[in-house]
């Protein structure tokens, strides 16, 4: 029964995981951007809130309500205002200038609020607990797991239907001929930068819940994003998530033999399907 | 005589070092389809380029009713009703037929042309109106391009080698349905290799060699002789 519990712990555990990979995901999709700051803008969003909880008294999924428009804001203008300016043929200068802006961020948040680990109290949700058979499931992680879903599926169906989806597919397939239509590439770009980080933020509040964290946290969760994007191919977001849970079960599994072994199981598991499918395990299916 | 709508005035061209088009003038009136031909690499497909804003210019060499329209961006100058059909059709491959259509008029320009308009004048694409775009024939493909470009109700549609790599029975069946398209009040200026479909078509000419016009005139007095040789330069 314990192997049971967990890999359902895993399983939810996978949510969180895919939450941190969608923002990236998703931009990897529309314009080819590797985002090195992801983790760092994770860390932000907790920090964010945290600041947001002791000046407004707020709990900290009530500060979603800010945090979340607020980083999407955020990314909007860093996309229009910096990042566009290194858009090109060539994948380098913006995962540079994103290599820089994660430096950036981490040293500002050491200035701003000093290297101790902090968390966000979200109160007696974080302890409760329902119990199925034996196994004793967190609300918080029921509740970060269905967010995990809910958001893939509301990405997805954004992608589908909608004038924006559109948008978005017509400028990842050809950024001219998009522009053609009356589609100004630099606000399509924002739009799904800002898009990226009001996921990001749902990121970072719910890690900054389940876990205590400080400005060099991100790192860590650059590269579980990372390899939950990769896992589940590139391009598809139900993959992502699938990669999200795969990655969460495998170091669930991992610390169930030996505590030390939990981010490495988690990497053992990537490498092993990087090998044996480069393409990840549900690449999309194109020309 | 009208004013001419789009009016190009002394149009250099570069990309990067090099330099395709040399003080290339050129006029559209509204109504008239113009043809511009040219042997490969006189810059044909550089001047379309230029038009629409994918190779920005000077801002006054470029002029659309009399405003500099060169140094736009091309979303800008696409809300301003000027459409191209890409050389080689350029479709959305992540696009069905329909949201392929659907992208041409999200810019919001209301005119004639919706797609149920486009849908009667290429009845086939309504019946794969729901398909990947890549799997039609290259005909049909065509026949999207031209529809996603008039889904913005143009004023100016630009079209590029509309008949390249198309069997001659699709190609007429595309150039019968052009009358139909610039009987909407559509101007058009077409970029043709086939120098006798694009006389038939059009009320003028532009002949472009290594960059420079080498002739022009209307389309039923100009000579094959004085074709040739601003085809060839000899």
């Amino acid at each position: 029964m314990d192997w049971v519990n967990a890999v359902v712990q895993g399983v939810l555990l996978g949510g969180l995981y895919a939450l941190f990979a969608a923002g990236l995901s998703l931009i990897f999709g529309v314009m080819r951007l590797v985002n090195i700051a992801h983790g760092d803008l994770i860390v932000l969003s907790a920090y964010l809130a945290l600041t947001v909880t002791t000046a407004l008294g707020l709990s900290p999924l009530m500060a979603l309500m800010i945090v979340v428009p607020g980083m999407g804001l955020i990314g909007y203008l860093l996309q229009r205002a910096i990042l566009n300016r290194t858009m090109g043929e060539d994948l380098l200068p913006p995962l540079l200038v994103t290599f820089g802006l994660s430096v950036i961020i981490q040293n500002a948040l050491l200035m701003g609020y000093t290297a101790d680990p902090q968390n966000l109290q979200a109160g007696d949700i974080e302890i409760a607990s329902v119990e199925v058979g034996s196994i004793a499931l967190g609300v918080m992680p029921l509740i970060v797991f269905a967010t995990a879903v809910v958001v893939i599926a509301a990405l997805q169906w954004m992608f589908y239907h909608t004038a924006l989806g559109r948008a978005f597919r017509a400028t990842s397939d050809n950024q001219d001929i998009a522009q053609l239509m009356g589609l100004n590439r630099a606000h399509v770009f924002g739009l799904a930068m800002g898009l990226s980080l009001a996921v990001t933020a749902l990121a970072g509040v719910f890690l900054g819940i389940r876990t205590s964290f400080d400005p060099a946290a991100g790192s860590a969760r650059l590269i579980f994003g990372f390899e939950a994007v990769i896992i589940g191919g590139l391009g598809n977001l139900w993959g992502t998530l699938a990669g999200g849970v795969i990655l969460g079960v495998a170091q669930t599994l991992g610390a169930k033999i030996n505590p030390g072994y939990q981010i490495l199981a988690g990497h053992i598991v990537f490498l092993v399907i990087l090998a044996i499918r480069p393409r990840g395990l549900f690449p999309r299916i194109d020309g | 005589m009208r004013d001419p709508i789009l009016t190009i005035d002394g149009l250099d061209a570069h990309y990067g070092d090099f330099q395709a088009l040399y003080g290339v003038s050129l006029t559209v009136e509204p109504g008239e389809v113009v043809a511009v031909i040219g042997a490969n690499g006189a810059g044909k497909t550089t001047l379309l380029r230029s038009i629409c804003g994918l190779l920005r210019n000077t801002p006054s060499a470029i002029r659309w009713h009399d405003k500099p329209i060169g140094a736009l961006r091309a979303d800008q100058i696409a809300q301003h009703g000027i459409a191209l059909v890409p050389e080689g059709r350029l479709l959305f491959p992540s696009l069905s037929v329909e949201e392929n259509l659907i992208i041409g008029g999200q810019s919001g320009r209301t005119g004639p042309w919706t797609l149920e308009r486009v849908y009667t004048l290429f009845p086939v694409l309504k019946e794969r109106r729901n398909q990947a775009s890549t799997s039609l024939s290259g005909g049909q493909q065509q026949m999207v391009a031209i529809g996603r470009a008039l889904m913005s109700n143009p004023d100016l549609v630009l079209m590029d080698e509309i008949s390249l790599g198309l069997a001659p029975v699709i190609i007429r069946q595309i150039y019968e349905a052009l009358p139909g398209i610039v009987g909407e009040g559509l101007t058009a200026v077409i970029v043709e290799q086939d120098i006798s479909k694009a006389l038939s078509v059009s009320s003028r000419v532009y002949c472009l060699q290594e960059g420079r016009v080498s002739l022009q005139g209307h389309s039923n007095t100009v000579s094959r002789e004085d074709i040739s040789r601003a085809y060839f330069g000899v």
